[in-house]
């Protein structure tokens, strides 16, 4: 597999605050790869490195094999960027908008129409309608299609799906597998964990740092203790009983269930279920459950917090 | 080529789908120009004049009907004493009074010279000064006329030389011009490409094939046009309603204005590279160029009665120099070899902010 973007121990320092710090990552082709991240995390400044719009302070980023320092201005014809911001012109026709972009680019939207149809296809009954007045999931659609527009080698969307409603987002991620079953390479960032299973491999990121790398699934295993889901009617009293616990590693509240993670490996369902009946507890369930994403992302930034504080 | 060809059809997209900007773009030069035409004058018309005569004999009455006839004057008034003479100046009803002496026709016959006081309101001490310029004049033809036989003396003629009638529109036309192109070209570029970044769309600009000198002249070109179709107008409507000559060569005012819209549009673009935010670039521009333009330029307030550090400063504002040129060939009919100088200093300024913002320009954020 070759190497479309590498990081090698990236950081970038804005005045006091260290915005990256130590990033290494690559992505190979075809690979449709996700940051995860709260805001701040430095996801938009690692976008930003990669599209090569800020210098890295240290460590070497290189896309498509060109250095984004040296030869930014190779990488930018052979990308497709779309920043966090909705960033298309509001007092242009959807239409005039692609088209546009397509311009700059130097080709035109019927050359490579067949990369959009899928996505444009959807925006074609609005092509005169001004971007301004879109909704928001077909603003992005409409930022995909002008980021795809010159047949990129590799796509970088910040934070496509914020603030976009549940069923665009849906849409939004099925475009994307799509275009990764043409063989387009995405690195995307999104502070939705949801969205983090779709991806081929995800990176943990938090404060600058990179807290973890593997696949969805794979990422998973580092959560190592035992996980419980737990209901009752008194949610509130449940939590602070679990809280109080000696054995208790992190509780919080997930759905309409509490998520307990024990320190003791042996840790069992029957047991922790006899003691919440014990407590007074009567209609409590327990249930052993395999973590996922979230609950592992949690885990791993409540164990650099503990470190941090130690 | 095809890249900036798209960039320019959008800038021109954003222009005239924004109807406010299109409205400030075209209409303001028109209603700038009729303005000063028509409302703002210097020119002193209906001047309310009281007498105070304490002669009443044929020389005073013959010459308050040449104060009468003269075009300029109102008889309001008959004045009574020297204290209705105040009461009138308080009270606004008169803007100068003319007081003849007693036994005024006989003292002129016997001595050959008899007094007459010309007392205006210094409370504008510009209109003061016109009005009594008008008075003197009257009394002058009066005494031409009266003593036939030249008396020996000096008597000077006075002729403002390219501005004879003194209309104040001749004045006002080449500093609308400066004012207009100012705005049009350094205002609207500043905020056109914060606007930009702003917006971010700056950002998928820069991660484009474009060229930081396509984005610029993309930026430009536009707004060149527009300035010139502007300057167009102004001298059009000048020259039709207003009857303001253009006296020199028509083309070599043309090629002036074009070279002081690059000067403004250059301005424009460096105020952007300075500032990210559409805000700062307008005050930057209305402050920083517009208040100069108007006061220190010579369009309104004459440069050489400004104090050393004001002349100075004047220096370095485009718009005097465009002020001199386009006054130069509108009024005077001034050729090239005379103006050289000062096409040399717009040229330079030009060239020196245009390759500071080309310098400036990030290809980065």
């Amino acid at each position: 597999m070759k190497e479309v973007v590498t990081l090698a121990n990236v950081g970038k320092r804005f005045g006091a605050v260290q915005a990256l710090q130590g990033v290494t990552i690559s992505v190979g082709k075809g690979e449709l790869f996700g940051f995860i991240g709260a805001d701040g995390a430095g996801k938009t400044t690692l976008f930003r490195i990669l599209a090569t719009l800020l210098l890295p302070d240290e460590g070497r980023a290189e896309v498509l094999g060109l250095d984004v320092v040296r030869s930014y201005r190779d990488i930018r014809k052979r990308i497709g960027y779309m920043p966090g911001k909705f960033s298309l012109y509001p007092d242009l026709s959807v239409e005039e908008n692609l088209r546009f972009f397509a311009s700059v680019f130097g080709t035109t939207v019927e050359k490579n129409y067949e990369l959009i149809r899928d996505i444009y296809s959807q925006l074609e009954p609005f092509k005169t309608r001004r971007a301004g007045k879109l909704s928001g999931g077909m603003k992005q659609k409409l930022a995909l299609s002008c980021a795809l527009v010159h047949r990129p080698e590799v796509l970088f969307l910040d934070e496509p799906t914020t603030g976009v409603d549940a069923v665009s987002r849906k849409e939004f991620w099925q475009m994307l597998r799509r275009l990764r079953e043409q063989g387009m390479t995405i690195l995307v960032s999104t502070p939705y964990m949801d969205e983090a299973v779709l991806c081929d491999r995800i990176a943990f990121m938090q404060e600058g740092k990179m807290l973890a790398l593997d696949t969805p699934t794979g990422i998973t295993t580092l959560f190592r203790k035992p996980l419980f889901a737990i209901r009752a009617s008194d949610t509130w009293g449940l939590l602070c009983v679990l809280r109080a616990s000696p054995d208790a590693a992190s509780v919080y509240a997930f759905g309409s269930a509490l998520h307990y993670s024990d320190n003791r490996p042996s840790a069992r369902a029957d047991e922790l279920l006899a003691a919440l009946q014990a407590d007074g507890f009567t209609d409590v369930s327990v249930s052993v459950i395999q973590p996922g994403i979230e609950d592992t992302f949690i885990a791993l930034m409540e164990e650099k917090q503990g470190s941090v504080d130690e | 080529m095809h890249s900036f060809r798209g960039f320019l059809l959008k800038e021109f997209y954003h222009i005239f789908r924004d109807r406010r900007m299109a409205a400030i773009l075209f209409g303001m030069p028109l209603i700038q120009l009729l303005l000063f035409g028509f409302a703002i004058r210097n020119e002193i018309q209906e001047v309310n004049l009281g007498i105070y005569d304490q002669s009443h004999d044929a020389v005073t009455r013959e010459i308050t009907d040449k104060f009468a006839s003269s075009g300029y004057f109102v008889m309001t008034q008959e004045l009574h004493s020297r204290a209705e003479i105040e009461h009138a100046f308080a009270e606004g009803s008169i803007a100068e009074a003319i007081v003849f002496e007693p036994g005024f026709a006989t003292r002129m016959i016997r001595e050959g010279r008899a007094n007459v006081q010309v007392l205006t309101d210094g409370s504008n001490p510009n209109i003061s000064k016109i009005i009594t310029g008008y008075t003197t004049s009257v009394l002058q033809d009066y005494r031409n006329t009266a003593l036939r036989t030249a008396e020996v003396g000096v008597e000077a003629v006075p002729l403002m030389m390219f501005n004879p009638e003194l209309k104040s529109v001749n004045l006002f036309v080449p500093g609308l011009m400066a004012l207009i192109l100012m705005l049009v070209s350094a205002l609207m570029t500043s905020i056109s490409i914060t606007r930009e970044k702003e917006s971010g769309t700056m950002e998928v600009l820069l991660v484009s094939s474009l060229r930081p000198v396509e984005i610029i002249v993309g930026k430009v070109v536009p707004y060149f046009l527009l300035a010139f179709v502007n300057v167009v107008t102004v001298v059009a409507l000048a020259s039709f309603v207003f009857g303001v000559p253009c006296r020199g060569s028509v083309t070599l005012l043309m090629l002036e204005s074009l070279l002081f819209i690059v000067t403004a549009l250059s301005l424009g673009i460096f105020i952007s590279t300075i500032t990210s935010s559409q805000q700062v670039a307008m005050m930057i521009s209305l402050a920083g160029l517009l208040l100069p333009t108007i006061l220190l330029s010579g369009f309104i307030f004459p440069v050489a009665s400004m104090p050393l550090p004001l002349r100075m400063i004047s220096n370095l504002i485009p718009a005097k120099w465009y002020l001199i040129i386009v006054r130069g060939i509108m009024l005077k009919g001034t050729s090239f070899g005379y103006i050289w100088k000062e096409t040399l200093v717009l040229a330079l300024m030009a060239t020196v902010l245009m390759a500071a913002s080309i310098k400036k320009f990030k290809t980065r954020l």
